[in-house]
């Protein structure tokens, strides 16, 4: 009946799936496991084969209303039901309801001897009792190698298998086999013979001293699926694997801006700030500054009153927030206030899986508007830096796809290889502002600039950066002929500026006074020649009318004499008496 | 596992009072080729080698499944000793006769 239906549950194109409910494992593989069919994991000891298969039918069970049979051939009920435990299944209480059944399988291998042919029908008894006691869909059997040991004879125990796989298919249940990692093939025994449709491979691998999992869908006969290793984590929730691949880039992007905390930072930054969700990369050499600035977007974002989480890989909290306080950010209320939370811990605590899943709970709960990270770069130490990245890009994944903006602080070990070494992270974040020490005059000096911000008019200038008791202020930095300067040589600039200023100034006072006075000489000049001219025309006119008189009395004169005279020309009175200058007339 | 409370086929029951009695238990599936071959072969052992102080009680495991568990059942047929101690078990038709010897302690392995 169960065949059936599971017969009639696959449609003619898709390749029906049986979610395992795992987190992020159902996204590699596009749905989850081949219904109805078995699945081999195999990996080495302590990659969490036995968890994986237990959380799948424990989720089977719980989320999906499938029951599931657990044959555990490695560990008794009571064990499974405590390693189970501490990711917060109830085996025992899904036993109750009748959910699960799990059947321990042991057969030691000193206290049974052979004798003539046999077959392993009796497992097959006690497995098709289990699956239907409880109607069960989906079956366990952990580890099925353990077999090996204990049944001499390889030819039938390999041909019972085959029986096995078979008869599991015809069940119709979806059934997950778990196997120990082979030298060289996929298990140490070769089943990956027998269950063709689905091969997961998980993998402990330590990479300085730390360790990280992976999983690896090897093989999905007819489906698609990720062929990537993604690491995974064990968590108190259970397993989740971290797909890169399956967060695709279709983000709902913000249009809503917010301030840096730094008014001049802002005004770099087309006047308004960051972009809501969008992910900041600020990295620095030692001391330029990361944390403080960083601390200043907290601050900024927790008196808008939205929550920060604030993840610190080399300070405490108390710490950050005692230095914070020195250049004038009161943290402390806001932390009191439930809208600034720290959460420190050593980047070496545990592997980067530990480190993210951690992170991942810390936002799930806290549910906050901006993420800080500080420093990143320590947090990738503790991987490979395929795996850093990885990290990174699913952070930001996992953070725009809700919409927080994320700071995240990088730290730089000087000079040059500065931009190569974050090449690979920056061309996931929107945003880059770069904290640069300038060494020169005997100090060193910080300044900042936006290298690079999606979707915004930025400044492409260099300010130089000052802390002070007060805080942050960003000035102009000195942008000359000799390159920038900052700190004294540009204090020491901008004096010998003012200095050149006023001497300038002084100059054209000077020009200008002189001017002046040689226009007020002019002025004397044109004035004492005026005043001659003056003089002389009046002088002339007083000849003039001297001249007049003299004549005018002369001829009145001569008339007056004439008349004594008596002389005839009456007319030749005044001036009539000119014709006798020149014989004109004659 | 108390497989007294279900309805075992007592095949022979033979008891002188003072020797102690062997308590044999057969587990097969329905009548197949193997189980049928094992039980003759478990009878004509225990008469050649425990006369009338031996019991063999047959489960068949189609009709109780559930009794696989006890004796954690995976081959078929699997004769279990459960007296006296300690617990033996034997796989197959027992068509060994001498490692039937060695798996019930009736003869040092060789």
């Amino acid at each position: 009946m169960k065949k059936h239906r599971s017969k009639s549950k696959s449609s003619a194109n898709a390749l029906p799936k049986c979610p395992t409910g795992i987190q992020g494992l159902d996204e590699i593989t596009a749905g989850g496991l081949p219904r109805g069919r078995p699945t081999l994991v195999c990996g080495g000891a302590g990659c969490g084969k036995t968890l994986l298969a237990a959380e799948f039918l424990v989720r089977g069970a719980v989320q999906f209303d499938e029951p599931g049979v657990l044959m555990a051939f490695e560990e008794t009920e009571k064990e499974l039901t405590a390693n189970v435990a501490s990711l917060g299944f109830d085996l025992a209480n899904l036993v109750r309801r009748k959910k699960i059944v799990v059947d321990y399988v042991h057969i030691e291998g000193a206290e049974v001897r052979e004798s003539g042919d046999y077959d392993l029908e009796g497992l097959f008894v006690r497995l098709g009792h289990a699956i239907d006691s409880i109607g069960a869909k989906r079956v366990v059997l952990d580890t099925l190698e353990v077999l090996f040991a204990s049944l001499p004879n390889e030819a039938i125990l390999r041909s019972e298998l085959r029986r096995l796989f078979r008869w599991l298919k015809d069940k119709g249940v979806t059934a997950v086999i778990t196997a120990e990692r082979g030298r060289e093939s996929f298990t140490r025994h070769g089943l990956e013979e027998y269950v063709s449709d689905c091969v997961i491979l998980l993998d402990h691998r330590v990479n300085d001293q730390i360790a990280t999992r992976h999983l690896r869908v090897v093989k999905y006969r007819g489906a698609l699926h990720g062929t990537n290793e993604f690491p995974f984590l064990i968590g108190e929730e259970g397993i989740s694997v971290l797909p890169i691949t399956s967060l695709s880039l279709n983000h709902t992007v913000s249009n809503e801006r917010i301030a840096t905390g730094i008014a001049r930072l802002d005004a770099m930054l087309g006047g308004r700030g960051f972009f809501r969700g969008s992910s900041i990369l600020l990295t620095g050499t030692p001391g330029t500054g990361k944390t403080i600035v960083s601390a200043n977007f907290a601050q900024a974002a927790a008196r808008r009153g939205e929550r920060v989480l604030f993840f610190s890989f080399e300070e405490s909290p108390a710490q950050i927030i005692r230095n914070m306080h020195s250049i004038g950010l009161r943290l402390e209320p806001l932390v009191r206030q439930g809208l600034l939370r720290f959460h420190s811990a050593r980047p070496s605590l545990y592997g980067l899986e530990m480190h993210l899943a951690t992170m991942f709970k810390e936002i799930a709960t806290f549910k906050p508007h901006v993420v800080i990270i500080d420093p990143i770069t320590s947090l990738m130490g503790s991987g490979t830096d395929s795996e850093g990245k990885g990290m990174v890009t699913r952070l930001i994944d996992f953070l725009k796809a809700s919409q927080v903006t994320s700071l995240f602080t990088s730290l730089t070990q000087g000079g040059h290889a500065l931009q190569q070494s974050e090449a690979a992270m920056s061309s996931l974040m929107d945003s880059w502002i770069l904290l640069q020490d300038f060494e020169g005059n005997g100090e060193r000096n910080r300044v900042l600039y936006v290298l690079k911000a999606r979707g915004m008019a930025h400044s492409n200038q260099i300010r130089e950066f000052l802390i002070s008791d007060r805080g942050i202020d960003v000035v102009d930095a000195y942008i000359g002929a000799s390159g920038v300067l900052t700190g004294s040589a540009r204090v020491a600039q901008s004096s010998l500026e003012k200095a050149a200023v006023l001497a300038g100034q002084q100059e054209a006072d000077r020009l200008k006074r002189e001017v002046e006075r040689k226009r007020a000489a002019i002025d004397r000049q044109i004035s004492g020649l005026r005043s001659d001219y003056e003089s002389e025309s009046a002088e002339l006119r007083r000849i003039a009318d001297q001249v007049g008189t003299s004549t005018r009395m002369l001829t009145t004169e001569r008339a007056a004499s004439g008349i004594l005279r008596q002389a005839d020309a009456k007319v030749a009175a005044g001036p009539r008496s000119k014709p006798r200058n020149g014989n004109h007339h004659s | 596992m108390k497989s007294k409370t279900t309805k075992p086929r007592v095949v022979a029951r033979k008891r002188p009072p003072a020797a102690p009695v062997w308590q044999l238990r057969l587990y097969v599936t329905d009548s197949t080729a193997k189980s049928q071959l094992a039980l003759a072969n478990l009878k004509l052992f225990c008469e050649n080698h425990l006369k009338a102080r031996y019991r063999i009680t047959v489960i068949d495991l189609v009709k109780h499944p559930h009794l696989a568990r006890g004796d954690q059942i995976l081959a078929i047929p699997t004769v279990v000793r459960r007296l006296p101690r300690p617990v033996r078990t034997i796989i197959g038709t027992l068509s060994d006769t001498a490692r039937v010897l060695v798996g019930l302690d009736l003869r040092p392995a060789a």
